[in-house]
């Protein structure tokens, strides 16, 4: 272990883009010098993460869940063609298929696999529908506190005199409930927006602004930290020597360099952002009726749970497997990213 | 440390102020109004009029300074008189919920035994479990029961509580039958019979609560076990003779706590939060519960309360994490 982090102090620090693209030889980890021999081995430093990342059990199976469901809730509706929203109030509450292995005579079958609810709608397409707009809120959001929070954390790590100002900010914002001024929120802002743009679309910008916005602030406070940390070192002395202007200097030198904090907040907030969605949706302040999610599936089930509780099951799980898939993944990823860890 | 905590407690009054001032202009922009319950047969002027009467024509800061004032004032006064029998809240205006019409401060004195008997249970039960499972997990790294502790640990962290709720109503109430699936805030123990009744009700919110807490205290500390495992003062002890046990407990536990106190210091206030939802899925009337059914009745002078009562909370519990992480750790030094 210790002599590995000396073997490596140039890596060790900074990720970054000098070492991504010519690993200097005295710095190439055991395993390769002895694959490489005299040569000088040329790799980026992502293929370490990823052989890193590949060991970590959970984080692999995760990345092949979420990949799977992904794909699922993306090719779904051309593969199960039935309308999420079509009523056949004669088919209503089927059960799933696996029914009929203990009970005969239960009202199911091929042509709704996972049932029906109780007016008819098929459960299958309503999932995918559901996961759709469930991660399609997950990935806005998360996108939008990333940003934000990169945003932030860059300028007030970078320039001394905008830190003060920011980093209290964030503290303030810290300071908010989060949960109450979501909900506080949502009921506020619903109308005007849903006049706007149309009730889903409306409704869709509202929940990813307000889950954007109240979740930037880890992100921010990690990456002002790694700046500070970074604008130290000799690289980025000497990139200023040479008269980098600051937009230059962030693009080029900083921001390559906190990509990892910035990944591991990622994933983070995706699993935040989805929680998030389903918690307003199952709160009952979350898209409108006709238009389902995972979480707004399981809170409209909730009240026939005791008759159908593969209705609340099956939405319930999707979400608890995606979230913790994801979580996995960043698990592998801060495993993968950590170079005290990687390479051991 | 005594200056620290000064200066930390003048420092909240600012950073109170202004989230109660997001809060109030926040909802200054709702659609709620105290009005909207009055008949329709009252004629426009004299409508206008008791508008006038209510305040509802002044500008934003007279009614933020108002209702800091009767929060920060009045209801002080009033509990002040509950408790010495004195006078000095007499007349004077309370805040009061639309909703209700009767003063915000005495429903959230009725609703705070509820959440405090579930939410306050579920995460001390929560912190229980978790530090001894960090302590074994991080102890016996990579065995069998890390393994499946830090499985569990991650499936509670991600599992939503809606989730696990419902998974237990459906499992516990509707098939085995063992447990009531709503909390019923009537029942008063009066005997045997009774208080086996409440423990019954109790029983699933505080799991899933515990469930979720613990999850993330264990986490933590289990990290926090690793990261003093290797240090040179642990090999030291070990160097001495010490016993296993003794290096464990005295010395690797007591640094590695002293993060995780200050993380658990810091979750109370989430978990008043987070109950919000748990309270909602087992119908307990606590403090989430009411302020799901004041934004849904659009009751503001309620919803602006709580939100700030949970405000309070978030602000002190920061102090408290941040003096505690002082008082803990000597080598921490705030002057």
């Amino acid at each position: 272990m210790t002599d590995r982090l000396d073997a490596e102090p140039a890596r060790g620090a900074d990720h970054g883009t000098e070492s991504l693209h010519m690993v200097p030889a005295g710095a190439v980890p055991g395993g390769m010098a002895a694959e490489g021999g005299s040569r000088i081995v040329t790799r980026s430093q992502w293929w370490d993460v990823w052989d890193q990342f590949r060991r970590h059990r959970g984080a692999m199976i995760g990345a092949a869940f979420l990949i799977f469901i992904t794909l699922f809730v993306i090719f779904g509706p051309w593969i199960w063609r039935v309308d999420p929203g079509a009523l056949d109030i004669r088919n209503k509450d089927w059960r799933p298929v696996y029914f009929l292995l203990w009970n005969g005579e239960a009202k199911a079958g091929f042509a709704h696999p996972l049932g029906t609810d109780n007016l008819g709608r098929d459960t299958l397409a309503n999932l995918i529908q559901g996961g759709r707009v469930s991660m399609a809120v997950g990935w806005a959001a998360m996108l939008l506190s990333l940003i934000l929070g990169t945003a932030i954390g860059v300028l007030a790590g970078y320039f001394r005199a905008l830190d003060g100002l920011l980093m209290r900010f964030t503290d303030l914002v810290l300071a908010l409930p989060i949960l109450p001024l979501l909900l506080v929120m949502m009921l506020l802002f619903r109308e005007p927006l849903r006049g706007a743009f149309g009730p889903e679309a409306g409704i869709f910008i509202l929940i990813v602004t307000v889950i954007g916005i109240t979740s930037w602030m880890q992100a921010a406070r990690i990456v002002r930290g790694d700046v500070l940390a970074l604008k130290e070192r000799e690289f980025v002395l000497a990139s200023r020597s040479i008269g980098t202007p600051a937009h230059r200097m962030i693009g080029r030198h900083i921001l390559p360099n906190v990509m990892s904090p910035i990944m591991v907040s990622a994933t983070l907030g995706l699993a935040n952002a989805i929680i998030t969605e389903s918690a307003l949706s199952f709160l009952g302040l979350g898209f409108p009726s006709d238009f389902p999610t995972w979480g707004k599936l399981l809170f409209d089930s909730v009240d026939r749970m005791a008759d159908y509780p593969e209705r609340v099951i099956w939405p319930g799980l999707a979400i608890s497997l995606t979230v913790l898939s994801v979580n996995y993944i960043g698990d592998g990823l801060r495993d993968a990213l950590d170079p005290r860890i990687r390479g051991q | 440390m005594l200056t620290y905590t000064i200066r930390r407690l003048i420092l909240a009054i600012p950073t109170l102020l202004f989230i109660g001032l997001v809060i109030f202009l926040l909802l200054d922009l709702a659609p709620g109004d105290p009005m909207a319950q009055m008949p329709l047969s009252i004629p426009p002027e004299v409508r206008e009029q008791m508008r006038e009467a209510l305040g509802m024509n002044e500008p934003v800061w007279v009614r933020f300074y108002l209702w800091l004032y009767q929060f920060f004032v009045v209801e002080p006064q009033v509990i002040f008189d509950a408790i010495f029998g004195t006078g000095f809240a007499e007349d004077k205006l309370r805040i009061l919920s639309w909703q209700f019409r009767s003063p915000v401060m005495d429903i959230i004195a009725q609703r705070v035994p509820q959440t405090l008997w579930v939410v306050g249970l579920a995460y001390v039960v929560g912190v229980v479990i978790a530090v001894p499972i960090g302590i074994v997990s991080a102890v016996r790294q990579y065995s069998i029961f890390d393994n499946i502790g830090t499985f569990v640990s991650m499936v509670g962290f991600s599992v939503p509580t809606f989730f696990t709720g419902v998974l237990l109503i459906v499992i516990f109430s509707v098939q085995l039958g063992w447990f009531p699936s709503i909390y019923d805030t009537t029942l008063v123990v009066t005997g045997w019979d009774s208080f086996l009744a409440q423990l019954r009700q109790m029983v699933m919110p505080v799991f899933v609560l515990a469930l979720y807490n613990a999850a993330q205290i264990s986490r933590f500390m289990r990290a926090s076990m690793l990261d003093n495992m290797d240090q040179d003062y642990v090999r030291t002890a070990r160097a001495k003779g010490m016993d296993e046990r003794v290096v464990v407990l005295r010395h690797v536990l007591r640094n590695s706590m002293i993060p995780v106190i200050t993380v658990i210091a810091l979750g109370v206030p989430q978990v008043f939060g987070g109950a919000i939802i748990t309270e909602q899925v087992f119908k307990v009337n606590g403090l989430g519960q009411l302020l799901i059914t004041a934004i849904q009745a659009n009751d503001l002078p309620m919803v602006q309360t709580l939100t700030f009562m949970f405000a309070v909370l978030i602000v002190l519990f920061n102090l408290i994490a941040d003096v505690l992480y002082g008082v803990l750790d000597p080598r921490i030094r705030y002057d």
